[in-house]
């Protein structure tokens, strides 16, 4: 048992000081009808780090990794080149296997990386104040609407349909165990959705996507205006946080509160999780944040470093009059993020937005030209919906058949709605090639 | 003799030549190096990726090109690389030592479970692919909730929580769905909750909507169950108790309160916090438990991570398990597939707690520790465990004040007695174990126990580590009752990277971020200091 440095000889020293006859003495509390005698039944043994290392591999070899097909999947996670430098950074057990920094004069590595994150958070999503993330953008987004509760004090959201399905349904979660209310549109398909004429003087807050589920890039001044004419705040929610290289950040369209799934910068797809949530919001609304904040302060010889700060705000102070439960933020995941944009800094960053457009361009124009294809979107950043002759979950699988991994139906996630059925929604980043995107344009042709 | 520091002086400027706090040109001190934040660092014209030149497209963002810069540095990547690794040794982490942070299960963490979690096959998938090309991960996601449905006796597990307080949310969920199936969810309003628990719980419980009540200790830091039983009623929806308990005790008459609350028509939430105690030894579902969180990261190993990411699975009685919230993993004939949200399933889901499927890179890693050590393995950390709290415990017995008659769990717990007419604080006294290179333990919590100090070794240390540890603990208890050395303890620490922090500065003119007028000019003030 490579894990355990205690010897049979330690055991019987330590329990000898501690005058107890064996280790079972220790455990008397238990009470007598709950104790296993002997080891939990049905499971096996312990194993070398070599039979351990199998049983993954596999795991891993009933999949088809998307490093091994051609890949168009995005739909909230998307597939980006990580810069080797990433992973090395984060894997270093000083950062790996530190907990969270409450003793400031010995966490001032995580904390000021958190504080360089905070600050990146705000640069990308043009807002003022960033905090150190969320366990993702999908439990962000409920929380923004939580927040946007409590500073207006009324319970109506108001969800755009183009809106994630996961991230309404997470917000949807909260409503109906929390007590609000929660509007959602229908879905967007086509980018047009005007919600302003759907606020009144009860909502709290009005939810949307940029670029929305469906890929249309939006302009939300307008919608801002008249969420601030009614006092209510409007939250924007970026999936894909490379577009904020190329499109014009939320903060500048009047956002109260921006939340984005950062997993793009820095995080694998990792079949869905651990992810990252930032958390950007208006200065005046700082005291009302969900989870950990790091501010700068100076140290007994004047020096400057950084703590955890406003945490009266938390569960471990305020208990049940927390502005969230939250204790947890995605630390190393934050800390990927931080590592891989201050690689890409300003050129590398617009860069990589550029490349992505271009290559999205692309393949928009390839399916283009497929019959029966047509395209949804007048505007999109990396992502885009195809309307195809026929339900695109059927293709989608005919696809996969061919080891061609050609995007959502969204049918998957929208199910029940007939509406949808046809609809396929694609993505290329930088890691698509023109030499992937051929099969998936003969494949297409094959199975239309 | 640890020199003392003339405060008065203030900055080095009260330390004499050759001390050890001498000052340098640089403001650097050998390995510890000064580090401004990449901010001041950057120049334009720098940057550490190469990327190909994008095609002309024609641009597709209705009229919303971004306009101006964003205002990130450029760094080139040997500066990427020295600026964090620099950063790095700023921390201190389990894998440099005794990291005895109660309540935190800060054990080793093993490093084939970051090599299986970047397998391709499993690190690089997306998770919306067609199922039919996901089928291992599937497999691999209930080969975990498998594994901690036998260790914890329970049917069912609700695998997507991203962390502790996560589980806690999606539990006292199931609870009030339970209990809106029944047409009680209008009446029982009430959460009981010891005082000693995490402050996540009653958090938890008034985010969705119940009155928190607090239930008392006894004398012997257990739920007073004459107290409890009369707190019980009609309008009682659940108990929220940690076992063992944050005072590191097991909760002895646990069955009698499961059955209390259950014959009260209430439902008992288990915060799994501890369940490193107990693993291999007592299944929480032989305990009358309804619902129990399991941080993945305290039991079964995956790293901290300075603060996350987490998971935290909550394993669910046969009289929850309908409500467990989408996607559900279910086995069809040979195949997996998921039940996502409209899914036709065997029950009620309560929604949808978080986009996707989990921490699949949290289940990955604790399923390889969870295989390293087998159930076998599993018993032997949780009898080491609290063989090792009990052993601090015994060891320190005579110098600081154990808040409780042990035997404890898997954590030791100190009152701050021993201290009395020192000067010195609980505060104190965890500073000046940083100077002897350990991180404190957890001071003030719980907050039933006066100056609490709460000591949890792990499993992962060997007894020499454990005796110096001890031994450095005695050194302080000595130093701090002579009397003489209360202004040494308030300046501690002196020799880690910063000494202590401002907060209350930090809390009253909150500064969140850098910008160019709270830099002074050349970056940082240290280095200023320096020229």
């Amino acid at each position: 048992m490579r894990y355990l440095p205690l010897t049979d000889v330690d055991r019987r020293d330590m329990l000898a000081r501690i005058g107890a006859k064996s280790v079972d003495e220790l455990f008397r509390d238990v009470p007598p009808s709950a104790r296993l005698g002997a080891k939990v039944a049905g499971l096996p043994d312990h194993q070398g780090e070599l039979e351990v290392e199998r049983a993954f591999q596999a795991f891993a070899a009933k999949n088809v990794s998307p490093a091994a097909a051609p890949f168009f999947i995005g739909a909230g996670a998307y597939r980006h080149h990580v810069p080797a430098t990433v992973d090395y950074m984060i894997q270093r057990g000083e950062f790996l296997t530190s907990y969270t920094p409450y003793q400031p004069e010995i966490t001032q590595g995580t904390l000021q990386y958190l504080f360089e994150f905070q600050t990146q958070v705000t640069l990308l999503t043009g807002m003022e104040v960033a905090n150190a993330s969320m366990y993702d953008g999908s439990t962000g987004a409920a929380e923004a609407v939580l927040m946007a509760n409590r500073v207006t004090r009324r319970h109506k959201a108001l969800i755009s349909g183009g809106l994630h399905p996961h991230y309404r349904g997470v917000i949807q979660t909260a409503a109906r165990w929390e007590g609000f209310d929660a509007k959602v549109g229908k879905p967007d398909v086509e980018g047009l959705e005007d919600l302003i004429a759907s606020i009144d003087k009860e909502t709290s807050c009005v939810v949307v996507q940029n670029p929305s589920f469906f890929g249309h890039v939006r302009d939300f001044a307008k919608l801002a205006e008249a969420c601030h004419a009614a006092g209510a705040l409007l939250i924007v929610v970026v999936t894909e946080v490379v577009s904020l290289g190329l499109i014009k950040p939320p903060g500048e369209m009047g956002a109260d509160i921006v939340v984005c799934e950062g997993q793009s910068i820095g995080n694998g797809l990792g079949f869905g999780g651990p992810y990252v949530g930032l958390f950007a919001t208006r200065e005046k609304y700082m005291r009302q944040m969900p989870g950990r904040l790091v501010g700068e302060t100076v140290d007994a010889d004047g020096k400057r470093g950084f703590v955890l700060t406003l945490s009266t705000r938390e569960q471990h102070i305020r208990r049940e009059k927390a502005t969230s439960n939250i204790c947890t933020n995605a630390g190393l995941c934050a800390l990927a993020f931080t590592v891989h944009l201050t690689l890409l800094g300003e050129a590398g960053f617009r860069r990589l937005a550029e490349l992505n457009h271009a290559k999205a361009s692309q393949l928009a124009d390839l399916l283009a030209a497929v019959p029966g294809v047509t395209m949804l979107n007048q505007s999109f950043f990396n992502e885009f919906t195809v309307r195809l002759p026929k339900p695109a979950a059927p293709v989608v699988e005919a696809l996969a058949a061919k080891r061609i991994l050609g995007g959502l139906p969204v049918s998957r996630l929208i199910p029940d709605d007939p509406s949808v059925a046809n609809l396929l929604l694609l993505a290329a980043t930088e890691t698509a090639t023109e030499v992937g995107m051929a099969p998936l344009v003969a494949g297409l042709k094959e199975v239309l | 003799m640890v020199q003392s520091l003339d405060r008065s002086q203030g900055r080095a400027g009260g330390i004499s030549v050759g001390s050890s706090d001498a000052p340098t040109f640089t403001g650097n001190k050998a390995l510890q190096i000064e580090e401004p934040l990449i901010f001041e660092m950057g120049q334009p014209g720098r940057c550490a990726v190469d990327l190909p030149e994008p095609p002309k497209v024609k641009d597709r963002l209705n009229g919303l090109r971004r306009a101006g810069e964003v205002g990130l540095p450029g760094l080139s990547e040997p500066q990427v690389v020295q600026h964090y690794t620099r950063l790095s040794q700023k921390n201190y982490a389990i894998d440099m030592g005794v990291y005895p942070l109660g309540s935190c299960t800060m054990k080793h963490n093993p490093r084939i479970n970051e090599k299986v979690a970047r397998l391709a096959g499993i690190g690089d998938l997306h998770p919306l692919q067609p199922i039919s090309t996901v089928q291992g991960a599937l497999e691999l996601i209930d080969s975990l909730a498998h594994w901690l449905k036998t260790l914890t006796g329970m049917p069912a597990v609700a695998m997507s929580p991203a962390a502790g307080a996560h589980g806690e949310m999606c539990g006292m969920m199931a609870i009030a769905a339970a209990l809106e199936a029944k047409g009680e969810r209008a009446k029982r309003r009430i959460v009981l909750a010891p005082e000693s628990a995490h402050g996540t719980n009653p958090a938890t419980a008034a985010a969705l909507g119940f009155t928190v009540k607090p239930i008392p200790a006894n004398e012997r830091g257990r739920v007073d169950l004459a107290a409890l039983k009369s707190a019980l009623g009609p309008e009682v929806a659940a108990i929220m108790l940690t076992n063992p308990n944050t005072c590191g005790l097991f909760e002895s008459e646990i069955i009698e309160i499961s059955k209390a609350v259950h014959e009260a028509g209430a439902y008992f939430y288990c915060d799994g916090a501890n369940f490193n105690a107990i693993v291999g030894r007592v299944r929480p579902g032989d305990l009358g438990v309804d619902c129990m969180h399991i941080n993945l990261h305290k039991t079964f190993s995956t790293p901290h991570g300075g603060g996350g990411p987490g998971a935290g699975p909550v394993v669910l009685s046969a009289a929850l398990a309908p409500y467990a919230p989408y996607p559900w993993i279910v086995k069809q004939g040979d195949a997996w597939t998921v039940a996502e949200d409209g899914a036709k399933v065997d029950g009620k889901p309560l929604g949808r707690l978080k986009a996707f499927h989990g921490q699949m890179g949290m289940f990955t890693r604790a399923l390889a520790y969870i295989m390293s050590h087998g159930a076998d393995g599993l018993k032997q950390a949780a009898e080491d465990a609290v063989l090792s709290a009990n052993y601090v415990m015994a060891a320190l017995k005579d110098v600081m004040t154990p808040a409780f008659e042990g035997p404890c769990m898997h954590e030791a717990l100190f009152d701050d007695s021993f201290l009395k007419d020192t000067g010195v604080s609980t505060l104190d006294f965890a500073k000046a174990m940083i100077d002897e290179g350990y991180h404190p333990m957890t001071m003030y919590f719980p907050l039933v126990v006066h100056g609490a100090m709460l000591i949890e070794p792990t499993e992962s240390q060997a007894k020499e580590d454990l005796d110096l540890f001890i031994a450095a603990m005695r050194s302080l208890t000595e130093r701090a009752k002579s009397g003489t050395a209360a202004e040494d303890f308030k300046a501690a620490p002196r020799y880690s990277p910063r000494r202590r922090l401002d907060e209350t500065l930090a809390a009253r003119k909150p500064i969140l971020r850098w910008r160019p007028s709270n830099s002074p000019p050349g970056g940082d003030p240290m280095r200023q200091a320096a020229e």
